[in-house]
């Protein structure tokens, strides 16, 4: 597909864009990728030679809080992910045509850009009574997503429906509303969960992909480690507030106005792992915990189902580790992930009473449950 | 030639809808079929759960009108749980309605609707220079009017062109004769297209400020969770509120300088609009923007009330919580109520999905059975029109000054009288103007809170029943909304500390609806009968009139099952 494609530089430079400006273009790609510095010749070599990816971008069961989330992106905009970034070829919320011409599209795409284009999905698809809970002209979604999958060079999951189910998918399953990686799998997928993602982790995911050629390296849930490598509560700003007992104990008391700790209100922040804390929502205005309100873990499998979200989680069940990673919280329910923090909340504070006695500082680096 | 067209799927909407339409020898429309093709179940997943947090389901309902669901859940549980929140929670959350109806206009109209009457390639033959000139002509206040400026947007385009890949903007109606901006419109156009889609992204901040995200930001049972310390570092203080007050300012910068002047002009182009697409004729609102508490109905900026037969000399009142009012019918739906009964209040609402379609892959539906996974929803067995044209007809006809202003001011500009409201350029306008509307009450409503916190009130919850130890053992409530795309309520049942029930009648239900038992249309199928289509494999003229009801299908199609009764199986034909 390349000899036929310009790079994005290319494209850039041919609207006058400079050199400069390009530089810095590439410099915010970088940073939202974390990286250093020291990569940006890099992710520029990338931007001035690659071309642009044909994307098909379908919806099936869904809310549409993921493109709206997509159109937020800060770095890179959207404009200049769809201008010059992929080619957007097919899209039901942002495409111009509508009907036959429509489905043309994704036929031709399928055709000429065979086992090249990426395969963007937001929603989840019904699996029960032959798809009839969602059709798209006259088809099953279900169909679509098969026939689509195909083709594709790989599969970019967006948002919590396509990872894991999301809210059709909870209890009872109504339409039997199943994840891409349940319908496909014979193809890479990357799963971005979150309901929706946060903007610039879904730009991100693409600029990743674009810029070094290459899937980027994901957990054992399939979620890129770049943005889901860290748990809420680790790097939560509300932290020090756990870590001393304060809490919020009601709603608009003395510790919500002061900006103590929610996990009391219900948080998920210690069992959801996720960027908010660090990326923020919305070119970094604020975060769920930040504005006074738990996570309610978006970015978990199933966790409408780990309700009532205002209870706080679970305790009573042996600690799995307490600082685990995904693949090992993964491993755990989330209700025994809850008992760890639990867990962790107490032997923190027994941590801290034994130092007391010990007559010994907090050690704020030990967070291993062991007294030094 | 007589023939029978169909657009599916109709794209530039949130979800998944099917028209299909019945030609006449004249090439008119004369009869038409909407279909929601989506169904996911939610009502059914929110039996058994805590209702406080139902607010968060709902919301999911929908994340292009994100936030309207969660405010009517949290009215519909405060309202069975007998809780009113402080008035700082209500303006707060007045702030965040109007910031998602102003953002969610703009998206819109440049986005989701500009593509209908703006031809992006003609745009590419425009003069950099004669574009600067009627930029400055249609919005002296606008500072990218300039020739340098056009330039450079036509450079991106044409290089976009170019290259060969046009991604969104291919295989579309470009060309077509119905497109009759000239070219210097159409890159004015494109190039505010692109500057929307800068700008949509800043004001929803104001809801990462109060609800953590955007979208799906969070709300509360019993007030708004962004506690206000204004001698606190770590809630909404001064930085915070000035930071609302700054993106506001910015809004209505683009709803007076861009939004309007930019319809205004094209709608100028297209006066042939204002009589085609008109449709029912009734309208309904319930209204929203509460200024002395949710149960002064009275004192809402947005007034209630129905419109019969396009009367604008008298305003119906409406009953929410009346089950002789609201029912919902479903002769042509794929659902079945029990006991063979036709329609149903949504308090009483039992639904059971019974999909007889035909098995997909399909080429035809079958308007004469059940053809949609949408309900009829009905106001004493009327169908209805809901949305920016209900409302501003609304407040028209209930005397209301400011509507009076802006209305009036826009039809003189155009140089056409009320009646050219009834039609689908009228229905695009009101959405212009409601945008207006609304993004000054936005800041009139930041200056409430500012008087209120001046006051010495920062109070934001009422938390005297949010332990369901204080609730009573069964309970009923609703709420309401008028969300950008019109009237939606929430209908819940609480007994023993869980959902027992939950309904919701959602504004593209109203307007998307199939026939009813009596074979009255739904307002999309309404609208589009009497529409001339020039080039029926290219249907412009269906998309026009759809899209000016701004269609939101993800909300539309919903259904509602009994108590602990399992849905039944769906037999595919």
């Amino acid at each position: 597909m390349s000899e036929r494609l310009p790079s994005t530089y290319a494209v850039l430079e041919q609207h006058g864009v400079d050199r400069r400006t390009f530089f810095k273009y590439c410099t915010s790609l970088a940073a939202i990728m974390g990286l250093e510095a020291s990569m940006v010749p890099k992710v520029m070599a990338a931007m001035e030679t690659k071309p642009r990816i044909p994307v098909i971008w379908l919806h099936g069961l869904e809310c549409t809080c993921c493109s709206e989330s997509f159109i937020r992106s800060s770095h890179p905009i959207a404009q200049d992910i769809v201008l010059n970034m992929i080619s957007l070829d097919y899209d039901d919320t942002l495409q111009a045509a509508a009907g036959e011409q429509v489905e043309e599209i994704r036929k031709k795409i399928m055709k000429d850009y065979k086992g090249q284009y990426l395969l963007a999905v937001e929603g989840n698809a019904p699996t029960r009574d032959g798809g009839v809970y969602c059709m798209v002209a006259g088809q099953s979604f279900l169909d679509i997503l098969k026939e689509t999958a195909a083709d594709a060079k790989a599969i970019v999951a967006w948002g919590a429906c396509a990872s894991y189910g999301c809210v059709q998918n909870a209890r009872p399953n109504p339409t039997g509303a199943e994840p891409v990686h349940k319908i496909i799998t014979n193809k890479p997928i990357i799963n971005v969960p979150g309901c929706p993602p946060i903007s610039e982790v879904m730009t991100g995911v693409l600029a990743y992909i674009l810029t070094f050629d290459q899937l980027p390296e994901l957990d054992r849930t399939g979620r890129p480690k770049m943005f889901y490598g860290q748990r809420i509560h680790d790097k939560c700003y509300r932290r020090a507030f756990f870590d001393a007992g304060q809490f919020v104990e009601t709603w608009d008391d003395e510790g919500a106005r002061k900006g103590w700790c929610l996990y009391k209100m219900g948080c998920r922040g210690p069992m959801t792992y996720n960027s908010c804390p660090t990326v923020k929502w919305n070119a970094g205005t604020s975060f769920p915990i930040g504005s006074g309100h738990p996570c309610i873990g978006c970015s978990e499998p199933n966790f409408w189902d780990h309700g009532p979200f205002y209870e706080r989680m679970a305790d009573s069940v042996p600690l799995p580790g307490i600082e685990a990673t995904p693949d090992q919280v993964g491993k755990t329910l989330a209700v025994l992930t809850g008992a760890g923090v639990t867990a962790h909340l107490a032997s923190y504070w027994a941590r801290r009473a034994g130092k007391r006695v010990a007559g010994k500082p907090v050690d704020p680096e030990n967070t291993t449950g062991e007294v030094k | 030639m007589a023939q029978r067209i169909v657009v599916d799927p109709v794209t530039r909407i949130e979800g998944h809808l099917r028209v299909e339409a019945m030609l006449d020898d004249s090439s008119h429309i004369h009869d038409a079929v909407s279909s929601g093709t989506m169904w996911r179940g939610l009502e059914v997943i929110l039996q058994g759960r805590d209702p406080r947090d139902a607010w968060a389901f709902c919301e999911r309902i929908c994340g292009v009108c994100t936030t309207v669901h969660a405010l009517a859940s949290v009215r519909a549980v405060e309202n069975s749980l007998g809780i009113t929140v402080p008035r700082n929670a209500d303006i707060i959350r007045n702030i965040m309605f109007l910031t998602q109806m102003v953002q969610d206009h703009v998206i819109h109209f440049y986005h989701l609707h500009a593509l209908d009457w703006v031809d992006v390639v003609s745009a590419l033959k425009a003069n950099p220079g004669a574009t600067a000139a009627l930029a400055q002509k249609v919005s002296p206040s606008w500072p990218t009017a300039t020739e340098g400026y056009f330039k450079d947007v036509a450079g991106t385009l044409s290089k976009f062109v170019a290259s060969g890949q046009l991604g969104i903007f291919q295989n579309a109606y470009w060309g077509h004769p119905a497109y009759k901006l000239p070219p210097e419109a159409n890159l004015m156009a494109v190039a505010h297209y692109l500057e929307a889609l800068k700008w949509q992204k800043e004001l929803v901040k104001i809801h990462t400020i109060f609800g953590g995200k955007n979208p799906h930001p969070n709300y509360l049972v019993g007030g708004v969770a962004s506690a206000i310390a204004l001698n606190g570092d770590n809630a909404i203080n001064i930085e915070r509120l000035t930071m609302v007050k700054g993106l506001i300012s910015d809004a209505i910068n683009i709803v007076e300088n861009l939004y309007i002047p930019d319809l205004l002009a094209v709608a100028s182009f297209y006066p042939e609009w204002t009589k085609i697409g008109g449709g029912l004729g009734n309208y309904m609102c319930y209204g929203d923007l509460p200024q002395n508490g949710i149960g002064d109905v009275a004192k809402f900026r947005f007034p209630r009330g129905v419109i019969l037969n396009k009367n604008l000399s008298e305003v119906l009142p409406v009953d929410p919580a009346d089950p002789a009012q609201i029912q919902e019918e479903i002769s042509h739906s794929w659902y079945r109520y029990p006991g063979g009964k036709d329609a149903l209040h949504p308090w009483d609402g039992v639904t059971e999905a019974n999909y007889t379609g035909p098995k997909p892959p399909f080429k035809q539906l079958d308007e004469n059975k059940a053809y949609s996974w949408l309900k009829a929803p009905r106001w004493k067995g009327q169908a209805m029109e809901v949305g920016p044209l209900a409302r501003m007809l609304m407040g028209f006809a209930s005397g209301r000054a400011d509507y009076k202003e802006v209305v009036t001011a826009a039809l003189g500009k155009l140089k056409v009288g009320p009646e050219a409201l009834f039609s689908t350029l009228g229905r695009t306008a009101a959405r212009g103007l409601e945008s207006q509307l609304a993004v000054h009450w936005l800041m009139d409503e930041y200056d409430r809170l500012i008087a209120n916190l001046k006051g010495g009130d920062s109070t934001t919850a009422d938390t005297q029943f949010w332990d369901p130890a204080t609730w009573k053992p069964e309970s009923r409530g609703y709420g309401f909304t008028e969300a950008p795309r019109g009237a939606l309520g929430h209908w819940v049942h609480i007994k023993d500390r869980k959902i027992a029930n939950y309904q919701i009648v959602v504004p593209s239900t109203w307007n998307a609806s199939p026939r009813d038992g009596k074979g009255q249309h739904g307002a999309y199928e309404a609208a589009l009968i009497g529409t001339p289509v020039a080039d029926p494999k290219r249907p412009v003229e269906i998309l026009r009139t759809i899209h000016s009801f701004d269609p939101c299908l993800a909300c539309a199609s919903h259904v509602f099952g009994p108590d602990g009764e399992k849905l039944v199986e769906v037999k595919v034909r």
